[in-house]
Protein backbone atom coordinates (compact mmCIF):
# COMPACT_ATOMS: atom_id res chain seq x y z
CA UNK A 1 0.00 0.00 0.00
CA UNK A 2 2.77 2.43 0.86
CA UNK A 3 4.35 1.80 -2.54
CA UNK A 4 1.25 2.78 -4.46
CA UNK A 5 1.14 6.21 -2.83
CA UNK A 6 4.24 7.25 -4.76
CA UNK A 7 2.69 6.42 -8.13
CA UNK A 8 0.80 9.10 -10.03
CA UNK A 9 -2.97 8.75 -9.95
CA UNK A 10 -4.62 6.83 -12.75
CA UNK A 11 -7.68 7.80 -14.76
CA UNK A 12 -9.48 4.95 -13.04
CA UNK A 13 -8.74 6.39 -9.58
CA UNK A 14 -9.83 9.85 -10.67
CA UNK A 15 -13.10 8.54 -12.04
CA UNK A 16 -13.67 6.58 -8.88
CA UNK A 17 -13.11 9.71 -6.76
CA UNK A 18 -15.28 11.88 -9.02
CA UNK A 19 -18.21 9.47 -8.83
CA UNK A 20 -17.65 9.03 -5.09
CA UNK A 21 -17.87 12.79 -4.62
CA UNK A 22 -21.09 13.04 -6.58
CA UNK A 23 -22.58 10.11 -4.65
CA UNK A 24 -21.61 11.50 -1.26
CA UNK A 25 -23.29 14.79 -2.15
CA UNK A 26 -26.51 13.16 -3.35
CA UNK A 27 -28.44 13.25 -0.04
CA UNK A 28 -27.53 16.93 0.35
CA UNK A 29 -28.66 17.64 -3.22
CA UNK A 30 -32.11 16.22 -2.47
CA UNK A 31 -32.39 18.87 0.25
CA UNK A 32 -31.33 21.62 -2.17
CA UNK A 33 -33.86 20.72 -4.91
CA UNK A 34 -36.92 22.52 -3.45
CA UNK A 35 -34.84 25.66 -2.84
CA UNK A 36 -33.56 25.77 -6.39
CA UNK A 37 -37.11 25.41 -7.67
CA UNK A 38 -38.59 27.94 -5.25
CA UNK A 39 -35.77 30.38 -6.10
CA UNK A 40 -36.56 30.08 -9.81
CA UNK A 41 -40.29 30.43 -9.21
CA UNK A 42 -39.99 33.49 -6.96
CA UNK A 43 -37.42 35.27 -9.13
CA UNK A 44 -39.78 37.08 -11.50
CA UNK A 45 -42.38 38.09 -8.89
CA UNK A 46 -39.48 39.50 -6.83
CA UNK A 47 -38.30 41.63 -9.72
CA UNK A 48 -35.48 39.53 -11.16
CA UNK A 49 -35.72 38.61 -14.84
CA UNK A 50 -35.63 35.02 -16.09
CA UNK A 51 -32.14 35.57 -17.50
CA UNK A 52 -31.10 37.26 -14.27
CA UNK A 53 -32.25 34.31 -12.18
CA UNK A 54 -30.39 31.80 -14.36
CA UNK A 55 -27.29 34.00 -14.55
CA UNK A 56 -27.28 34.37 -10.77
CA UNK A 57 -27.38 30.60 -10.27
CA UNK A 58 -24.65 30.08 -12.89
CA UNK A 59 -22.34 32.94 -11.88
CA UNK A 60 -22.87 33.51 -8.15
CA UNK A 61 -23.85 29.95 -7.10
CA UNK A 62 -24.71 30.65 -3.47
CA UNK A 63 -28.10 29.28 -2.44
CA UNK A 64 -28.90 31.04 0.82
CA UNK A 65 -27.74 34.47 -0.34
CA UNK A 66 -29.61 34.18 -3.65
CA UNK A 67 -32.77 33.61 -1.64
CA UNK A 68 -32.03 36.58 0.57
CA UNK A 69 -31.42 38.75 -2.49
CA UNK A 70 -34.91 37.94 -3.77
CA UNK A 71 -36.35 39.09 -0.46
CA UNK A 72 -34.35 42.31 -0.65
CA UNK A 73 -35.25 42.95 -4.30
CA UNK A 74 -38.93 42.44 -3.55
CA UNK A 75 -38.63 44.95 -0.72
CA UNK A 76 -36.93 47.44 -3.04
CA UNK A 77 -33.46 47.47 -1.50
CA UNK A 78 -30.61 49.36 -3.17
CA UNK A 79 -27.94 47.36 -5.04
CA UNK A 80 -25.01 48.31 -2.72
CA UNK A 81 -27.06 47.12 0.27
CA UNK A 82 -27.85 43.84 -1.48
CA UNK A 83 -24.18 43.26 -2.32
CA UNK A 84 -23.07 44.14 1.23
CA UNK A 85 -25.65 41.71 2.62
CA UNK A 86 -24.44 38.98 0.25
CA UNK A 87 -20.92 39.57 1.53
CA UNK A 88 -21.97 39.26 5.18
CA UNK A 89 -24.09 36.17 4.53
CA UNK A 90 -21.29 34.41 2.66
CA UNK A 91 -18.55 35.29 5.13
CA UNK A 92 -19.01 31.86 6.71
CA UNK A 93 -17.32 30.35 3.65
CA UNK A 94 -14.02 31.79 4.81
CA UNK A 95 -14.12 29.37 7.75
CA UNK A 96 -14.63 26.47 5.36
CA UNK A 97 -11.75 27.70 3.21
CA UNK A 98 -9.45 28.02 6.24
CA UNK A 99 -10.32 24.45 7.09
CA UNK A 100 -9.51 23.20 3.58
CA UNK A 101 -6.25 25.11 3.00
CA UNK A 102 -4.01 22.16 4.05
CA UNK A 103 -5.85 19.99 1.51
CA UNK A 104 -5.44 22.35 -1.46
CA UNK A 105 -2.03 23.92 -1.06
CA UNK A 106 -0.29 21.22 -3.16
CA UNK A 107 -2.66 21.92 -6.07
CA UNK A 108 -2.03 24.33 -8.96
CA UNK A 109 -3.80 27.70 -8.86
CA UNK A 110 -6.33 26.74 -11.60
CA UNK A 111 -7.61 23.91 -9.43
CA UNK A 112 -7.88 26.20 -6.44
CA UNK A 113 -9.87 28.74 -8.48
CA UNK A 114 -12.31 26.05 -9.52
CA UNK A 115 -12.59 24.59 -6.02
CA UNK A 116 -13.12 28.03 -4.48
CA UNK A 117 -15.95 28.73 -6.92
CA UNK A 118 -17.61 25.46 -5.90
CA UNK A 119 -17.22 25.93 -2.16
CA UNK A 120 -20.74 25.53 -0.78
CA UNK A 121 -22.10 24.27 2.54
CA UNK A 122 -23.00 20.96 0.91
CA UNK A 123 -19.68 20.31 -0.83
CA UNK A 124 -17.80 21.32 2.31
CA UNK A 125 -19.81 18.78 4.31
CA UNK A 126 -19.24 16.03 1.73
CA UNK A 127 -15.49 16.55 1.28
CA UNK A 128 -14.90 16.99 5.03
CA UNK A 129 -16.12 13.47 5.69
CA UNK A 130 -14.00 12.21 2.76
CA UNK A 131 -10.89 13.82 4.32
CA UNK A 132 -11.77 12.31 7.70
CA UNK A 133 -12.19 8.81 6.30
CA UNK A 134 -9.16 8.72 4.03
CA UNK A 135 -5.85 10.36 4.72
CA UNK A 136 -4.50 9.98 1.19
CA UNK A 137 -5.45 13.27 -0.49
CA UNK A 138 -3.60 12.85 -3.80
CA UNK A 139 -6.81 12.32 -5.75
CA UNK A 140 -9.20 13.98 -3.29
CA UNK A 141 -9.59 17.04 -5.53
CA UNK A 142 -11.40 14.80 -8.02
CA UNK A 143 -13.81 13.85 -5.25
CA UNK A 144 -14.29 17.57 -4.60
CA UNK A 145 -14.87 18.15 -8.31
CA UNK A 146 -17.48 15.38 -8.39
CA UNK A 147 -19.32 16.91 -5.46
CA UNK A 148 -19.13 20.39 -7.00
CA UNK A 149 -20.37 19.28 -10.42
CA UNK A 150 -23.32 17.43 -8.88
CA UNK A 151 -24.30 20.46 -6.78
CA UNK A 152 -23.76 22.95 -9.58
CA UNK A 153 -25.64 20.96 -12.22
CA UNK A 154 -28.53 20.38 -9.85
CA UNK A 155 -28.71 24.03 -8.78
CA UNK A 156 -28.86 25.31 -12.36
CA UNK A 157 -31.37 22.64 -13.40
CA UNK A 158 -33.65 23.36 -10.44
CA UNK A 159 -33.48 27.10 -11.07
CA UNK A 160 -34.51 26.48 -14.69
CA UNK A 161 -37.40 24.24 -13.59
CA UNK A 162 -38.54 26.90 -11.12
CA UNK A 163 -38.35 29.64 -13.74
CA UNK A 164 -40.38 27.49 -16.15
CA UNK A 165 -43.01 26.81 -13.47
CA UNK A 166 -43.21 30.53 -12.75
CA UNK A 167 -43.80 31.20 -16.47
CA UNK A 168 -46.45 28.47 -16.72
CA UNK A 169 -48.35 29.67 -13.66
CA UNK A 170 -47.87 33.43 -13.50
CA UNK A 171 -50.43 33.79 -10.70
CA UNK A 172 -48.38 31.55 -8.41
CA UNK A 173 -47.46 34.55 -6.26
CA UNK A 174 -51.11 34.80 -5.30
CA UNK A 175 -50.77 31.36 -3.71
CA UNK A 176 -48.73 32.80 -0.89
CA UNK A 177 -45.32 31.82 -2.25
CA UNK A 178 -43.81 34.91 -0.65
CA UNK A 179 -44.45 33.11 2.60
CA UNK A 180 -42.45 30.11 1.33
CA UNK A 181 -39.30 32.16 1.82
CA UNK A 182 -40.18 33.18 5.37
CA UNK A 183 -41.08 29.65 6.34
CA UNK A 184 -37.86 28.31 4.82
CA UNK A 185 -35.83 30.78 6.83
CA UNK A 186 -37.74 29.89 10.01
CA UNK A 187 -36.82 26.26 9.44
CA UNK A 188 -33.18 27.29 9.04
CA UNK A 189 -33.03 29.56 12.12
CA UNK A 190 -34.74 27.35 14.72
CA UNK A 191 -32.01 24.65 14.84
CA UNK A 192 -29.53 27.40 15.83
CA UNK A 193 -31.52 28.21 19.00
CA UNK A 194 -29.62 25.97 21.38
CA UNK A 195 -27.84 28.51 23.61
CA UNK A 196 -28.56 31.73 25.49
CA UNK A 197 -26.26 33.87 23.30
CA UNK A 198 -28.03 32.56 20.19
CA UNK A 199 -31.43 33.46 21.65
CA UNK A 200 -30.13 36.93 22.54
CA UNK A 201 -28.80 37.34 19.00
CA UNK A 202 -32.08 36.38 17.37
CA UNK A 203 -34.28 38.42 19.73
CA UNK A 204 -32.17 41.56 19.26
CA UNK A 205 -32.06 41.08 15.48
CA UNK A 206 -35.86 40.68 15.45
CA UNK A 207 -36.53 43.76 17.57
CA UNK A 208 -34.05 45.89 15.62
CA UNK A 209 -35.51 44.72 12.30
CA UNK A 210 -38.90 46.11 13.33
CA UNK A 211 -37.41 49.27 14.84
CA UNK A 212 -35.43 50.04 11.65
CA UNK A 213 -38.01 48.79 9.13
CA UNK A 214 -38.79 52.30 7.90
CA UNK A 215 -35.16 53.09 7.02
CA UNK A 216 -34.45 53.75 3.33
CA UNK A 217 -32.95 51.13 0.99
CA UNK A 218 -33.59 48.35 3.52
CA UNK A 219 -30.54 49.53 5.42
CA UNK A 220 -32.33 48.33 8.56
CA UNK A 221 -31.66 44.71 7.62
CA UNK A 222 -27.90 45.13 7.89
CA UNK A 223 -28.19 47.18 11.09
CA UNK A 224 -30.49 44.60 12.67
CA UNK A 225 -28.20 41.73 11.68
CA UNK A 226 -25.09 43.50 12.98
CA UNK A 227 -26.85 44.34 16.29
CA UNK A 228 -27.89 40.70 16.69
CA UNK A 229 -24.40 39.41 15.93
CA UNK A 230 -22.77 41.90 18.35
CA UNK A 231 -25.14 41.11 21.19
CA UNK A 232 -24.88 37.36 20.62
CA UNK A 233 -21.10 37.47 20.53
CA UNK A 234 -20.92 39.72 23.62
CA UNK A 235 -23.18 37.32 25.54
CA UNK A 236 -21.03 34.43 24.46
CA UNK A 237 -17.82 36.15 25.57
CA UNK A 238 -19.32 37.24 28.93
CA UNK A 239 -20.59 33.73 29.63
CA UNK A 240 -17.21 32.23 28.67
CA UNK A 241 -15.49 34.71 30.99
CA UNK A 242 -17.81 33.81 33.87
CA UNK A 243 -17.14 30.12 33.28
CA UNK A 244 -13.39 30.66 33.53
CA UNK A 245 -13.76 32.66 36.73
CA UNK A 246 -16.14 30.06 38.13
CA UNK A 247 -13.63 27.27 37.42
CA UNK A 248 -10.84 29.30 39.00
CA UNK A 249 -12.80 30.01 42.18
CA UNK A 250 -13.73 26.35 42.40
CA UNK A 251 -10.15 25.27 42.11
CA UNK A 252 -8.66 27.73 44.61
CA UNK A 253 -9.69 25.93 47.83
CA UNK A 254 -7.97 22.72 46.65
CA UNK B 1 -27.82 47.42 -16.62
CA UNK B 2 -28.74 47.12 -12.97
CA UNK B 3 -29.25 43.38 -12.93
CA UNK B 4 -25.86 42.69 -14.51
CA UNK B 5 -24.27 45.02 -11.98
CA UNK B 6 -26.02 43.23 -9.14
CA UNK B 7 -24.90 39.79 -10.30
CA UNK B 8 -21.36 40.97 -10.94
CA UNK B 9 -21.15 42.53 -7.48
CA UNK B 10 -22.53 39.41 -5.83
CA UNK B 11 -20.07 37.26 -7.76
CA UNK B 12 -17.11 39.42 -6.73
CA UNK B 13 -17.89 39.41 -3.00
CA UNK B 14 -18.89 35.73 -2.89
CA UNK B 15 -15.95 34.46 -4.92
CA UNK B 16 -13.43 36.65 -3.04
CA UNK B 17 -14.54 35.22 0.29
CA UNK B 18 -14.23 31.68 -1.05
CA UNK B 19 -10.94 32.15 -2.88
CA UNK B 20 -8.75 34.48 -0.80
CA UNK B 21 -7.38 31.80 1.55
CA UNK B 22 -6.96 29.23 -1.23
CA UNK B 23 -4.95 31.78 -3.21
CA UNK B 24 -2.38 32.41 -0.50
CA UNK B 25 -2.69 28.89 0.95
CA UNK B 26 -0.94 29.92 4.14
CA UNK B 27 -1.98 28.39 7.40
CA UNK B 28 -4.54 30.74 8.92
CA UNK B 29 -5.76 30.73 12.45
CA UNK B 30 -8.77 32.85 13.14
CA UNK B 31 -9.09 34.27 16.62
CA UNK B 32 -11.75 32.32 18.52
CA UNK B 33 -14.06 35.35 18.83
CA UNK B 34 -14.15 35.78 15.05
CA UNK B 35 -15.11 32.17 14.38
CA UNK B 36 -17.78 32.40 17.08
CA UNK B 37 -19.01 35.73 15.70
CA UNK B 38 -19.38 34.30 12.19
CA UNK B 39 -21.55 31.55 13.67
CA UNK B 40 -24.09 34.22 14.64
CA UNK B 41 -24.31 35.64 11.11
CA UNK B 42 -26.83 33.27 9.46
CA UNK B 43 -29.47 33.31 12.22
CA UNK B 44 -29.12 37.11 12.66
CA UNK B 45 -29.51 37.87 8.93
CA UNK B 46 -32.34 35.40 8.43
CA UNK B 47 -34.23 36.71 11.48
CA UNK B 48 -33.80 40.30 10.27
CA UNK B 49 -35.50 39.25 7.01
CA UNK B 50 -38.26 37.04 8.45
CA UNK B 51 -39.58 39.34 11.17
CA UNK B 52 -40.52 42.36 8.99
CA UNK B 53 -41.91 40.02 6.29
CA UNK B 54 -44.21 38.44 8.85
CA UNK B 55 -45.12 41.40 11.06
CA UNK B 56 -45.24 44.04 8.29
CA UNK B 57 -46.64 41.94 5.41
CA UNK B 58 -48.63 44.76 3.84
CA UNK B 59 -46.77 47.91 4.71
CA UNK B 60 -47.93 48.39 8.29
CA UNK B 61 -47.09 46.71 11.58
CA UNK B 62 -49.75 44.06 12.04
CA UNK B 63 -49.51 42.28 15.39
CA UNK B 64 -52.88 40.61 15.68
CA UNK B 65 -54.35 37.10 15.80
CA UNK B 66 -55.92 37.82 12.43
CA UNK B 67 -52.53 38.22 10.69
CA UNK B 68 -52.16 34.94 8.71
CA UNK B 69 -48.41 35.51 8.18
CA UNK B 70 -47.91 35.73 11.94
CA UNK B 71 -50.13 32.75 12.77
CA UNK B 72 -48.53 30.50 10.13
CA UNK B 73 -45.05 31.55 11.33
CA UNK B 74 -45.92 30.50 14.88
CA UNK B 75 -47.08 27.13 13.54
CA UNK B 76 -43.82 26.82 11.56
CA UNK B 77 -41.69 27.74 14.60
CA UNK B 78 -43.42 25.13 16.76
CA UNK B 79 -43.05 22.55 13.98
CA UNK B 80 -39.36 23.35 13.63
CA UNK B 81 -38.80 22.89 17.36
CA UNK B 82 -40.56 19.51 17.36
CA UNK B 83 -39.16 18.15 14.08
CA UNK B 84 -35.77 19.60 13.16
CA UNK B 85 -36.47 18.73 9.54
CA UNK B 86 -36.55 21.65 7.13
CA UNK B 87 -38.95 20.16 4.60
CA UNK B 88 -41.52 19.22 7.25
CA UNK B 89 -41.40 22.79 8.56
CA UNK B 90 -41.90 24.23 5.07
CA UNK B 91 -44.81 21.93 4.20
CA UNK B 92 -46.64 22.42 7.53
CA UNK B 93 -45.95 26.17 7.50
CA UNK B 94 -47.29 26.55 3.95
CA UNK B 95 -50.39 24.47 4.76
CA UNK B 96 -51.01 26.61 7.83
CA UNK B 97 -50.61 29.77 5.76
CA UNK B 98 -53.04 28.55 3.08
CA UNK B 99 -55.51 27.64 5.81
CA UNK B 100 -55.33 30.98 7.65
CA UNK B 101 -55.13 33.13 4.52
CA UNK B 102 -57.44 31.42 2.08
CA UNK B 103 -59.35 28.86 4.16
CA UNK B 104 -60.44 31.28 6.84
CA UNK B 105 -60.18 34.25 4.52
CA UNK B 106 -58.33 36.48 6.96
Amino acid sequence: MTQTTTLPSTTEQRRHEFIGGAKATFPLIVGAIPFGIIFGTLAEPSGLSVMGALAMSIIVFAGASQFIVLGLLAAGAAIPIIIATTFVVNLRHILYAANLVPKVRHLPQRWRLLMAFGLTDETFAAVSSRYLQQEDIRTAHWFYLGSFCAMYGNWILCTAIGVALGELFPDMTQWGLDFAMSVTFIGMVVPYLTSKPMWACVIVAAAMAIATAAMPHKLGLLLAAISGISVGLSCHLILAQQKIQHCKSNKEPT
Amino acid sequence: MNEALLILGMFIVTFSVRYVLFAVAGRVHFPAWLSTGLGFVPPAVLTAIIVPAVLIPQGQLWVSPSNPWLLASLVAIITAFIRKDLLTTIVIGMLAFSFFRFGLGF
